[in-house]
């Protein structure tokens, strides 16, 4: 397992180059969009319009943050439960997503979408939003301000800590990891 | 006039302590941000232990931030997680407790309305299940009565993120299934989950009553100090075997492989009918939010 520095936008060159249980640090622009946002950027998708940021070579971070005190840049800002974005995300990498930060299990069709287009699947530490909220500089709401915390928010990090859940060539931390540690009974 | 009715005089209030219903405002309110932001010492000594015992290099490593996030938390008062949940709240209404000066479900509402927006937690509440429009002020909470002898009125707050709960699943199990079914299921539920409801996690479980107290009882299940024994013997050592078979499961934190899976199960029974085994399982996150306050 070694440790990586990557920089956003993604290319095709750095996704190949992450491997399932790498521990990576992410810096640059990323893209905060949770449940509500990705049933509106789907559906744009689905009938040939713009989406409200360049999706090529973006990473998306699956989170809903707490308003910020006065003074912060955001509030806690954790990863929510990828899973629940799963049905909206193989069009996602179709239009060009590289990267997706967030907690829990993909279905089959975000990994067939992930090998065969070049993307990767990170997790970031679910519960640790105090302590995550440290590596994001600066937030802007760019689309959809209505829809509150589930806004599509810019965020700037800096080495923002994540580890390479899903990898392009089918590798899966969570099914290697459970693997090495499960005691059968016997 | 019937028979019952009072006689000139009587302000019905007789043995009865009055309390305000802007206390419980209150009272609501500081439990709501103290939930979020400072993680209580079971739950820090749960992480603790659990950093002693995982053998994962990766899931020692996810630990120790566990530990640092709840510390910062608690430092800067800010949120432990940005999920700062629906607020459950446990209320024990003493019998000779009269609520005076308001509603108070609505007492307790305005609370929840106060603790989030004071505090800058998250409004994660839908009006609507279908429709889904944010109420922008994370009411109305999920409240669960209990009259109870005495003249205290103790409120309980949990704010239940949705990543452990919808991870949560309920079953009508058969006499037949026994023991050995149940725990079958709970050891299920918690491996199906996986990486889902941020391990480690507690398991509350009830068994018991019918669909609906089996749930309540794996919800309340969760607002017991983490860790703490069933005070029956039996069950306590149906706890410890259920942790055991979890903690071989091999998930470890955050799903990403090791030793520990959870950091307790908390069982609650009740009696029920002679054809019925109900089982649910509520999963609750490490970051076991509750606070109590007795007026």
């Amino acid at each position: 397992m070694s440790l990586k520095q990557v920089t956003t936008p993604l290319t095709d060159e750095v996704v190949s180059d992450l491997r399932a249980g790498d521990r990576v640090l992410i810096s640059g622009y990323i893209y905060a969009a949770r449940d509500a946002a990705h049933k509106r950027l789907y559906e744009l998708l689905q009938k040939g319009g713009e989406l409200p940021f360049d999706i090529r070579g973006a990473v998306v971070y699956y989170v809903g943050p707490t308003p910020p005190k006065p003074g912060q840049v955001i509030g806690s800002a954790g990863p929510t439960t990828s899973g629940r974005m799963d049905s909206y995300t193989p069009a996602l990498i179709r239009a060009g997503l590289k990267g997706m930060i967030g907690k829990g299990l993909r279905s089959q069709a975000v990994k067939d979408a992930m090998k065969e287009h070049g993307a990767v699947y990170f997790a970031a530490v679910g519960g640790a939003g105090a302590l995550i909220s440290k590596s994001i500089v600066e937030s802007e709401v760019v689309a959809y301000e209505d829809l509150g915390t589930e806004a599509v928010r810019r965020l700037r990090v800096e080495n923002f800590p994540v580890v390479v859940v899903n990898d392009r060539y089918g590798g899966d931390l969570y099914e290697e990891g459970r693997a090495r540690y499960r005691l059968t009974d016997g | 006039m019937s028979n019952f009715s009072m006689a000139p005089g009587d302000e019905g209030g007789k043995g009865m302590r009055e309390i305000d219903a802007a206390r419980v405002t209150e009272a609501v309110a500081r439990l709501c941000q103290e939930a979020s932001m400072d993680l209580g010492e079971d739950a820090f000594a749960a992480l603790e232990r659990a950093l002693e015992q995982e053998e994962s290099p990766v899931g020692k490593d996810v630990i120790g931030q566990l530990i640092e996030n709840a510390r910062l938390a608690r430092k800067e008062w800010v949120p432990m997680c940005q999920d700062t949940g629906v607020a459950v709240v446990l209320v024990d209404l003493g019998q000779d407790v009269h609520v005076v000066g308001g509603s108070l479900e609505e007492a307790i509402n305005a609370g929840v309305r106060k603790g989030y927006q004071e505090g800058y937690l998250r409004k994660s509440v839908v009006g609507d299940p279908f429709e889904r429009k944010n109420t922008g002020d994370n009411t109305p909470a999920v409240i669960h009565y209990r009259v109870v002898p005495g003249d205290s009125l103790k409120i309980t707050v949990l704010p239940k993120g949705a990543g452990s709960e919808n991870m949560s699943a309920l079953k009508m199990l058969t006499p037949a299934d026994g023991l050995e079914g149940v725990m079958d299921f709970v050891v299920e539920v918690v491996d199906e989950a996986g990486s889902n409801p941020c391990p480690p996690i507690i398991v509350g479980v009830g068994v018991g009553g019918t669909m609906e107290q089996a749930a309540l009882l794996a919800k309340r299940a969760l607002a017991r100090p983490v860790g703490q024994p069933h005070p029956r013997p039996e069950i306590a050592g149906i706890e410890e075997k259920l942790l055991q078979r979890i903690n071989r499961l091999g998930i470890g934190p955050q799903g990403l492989g090791g030793r520990v899976t959870a950091l307790a199960v908390h069982m609650e029974v009740y009696p029920t009918h002679i054809a019925c085994l109900p089982v649910a399982v509520n999963l609750q996150c490490h970051a076991a939010r509750h606070k109590e306050a007795v007026l």
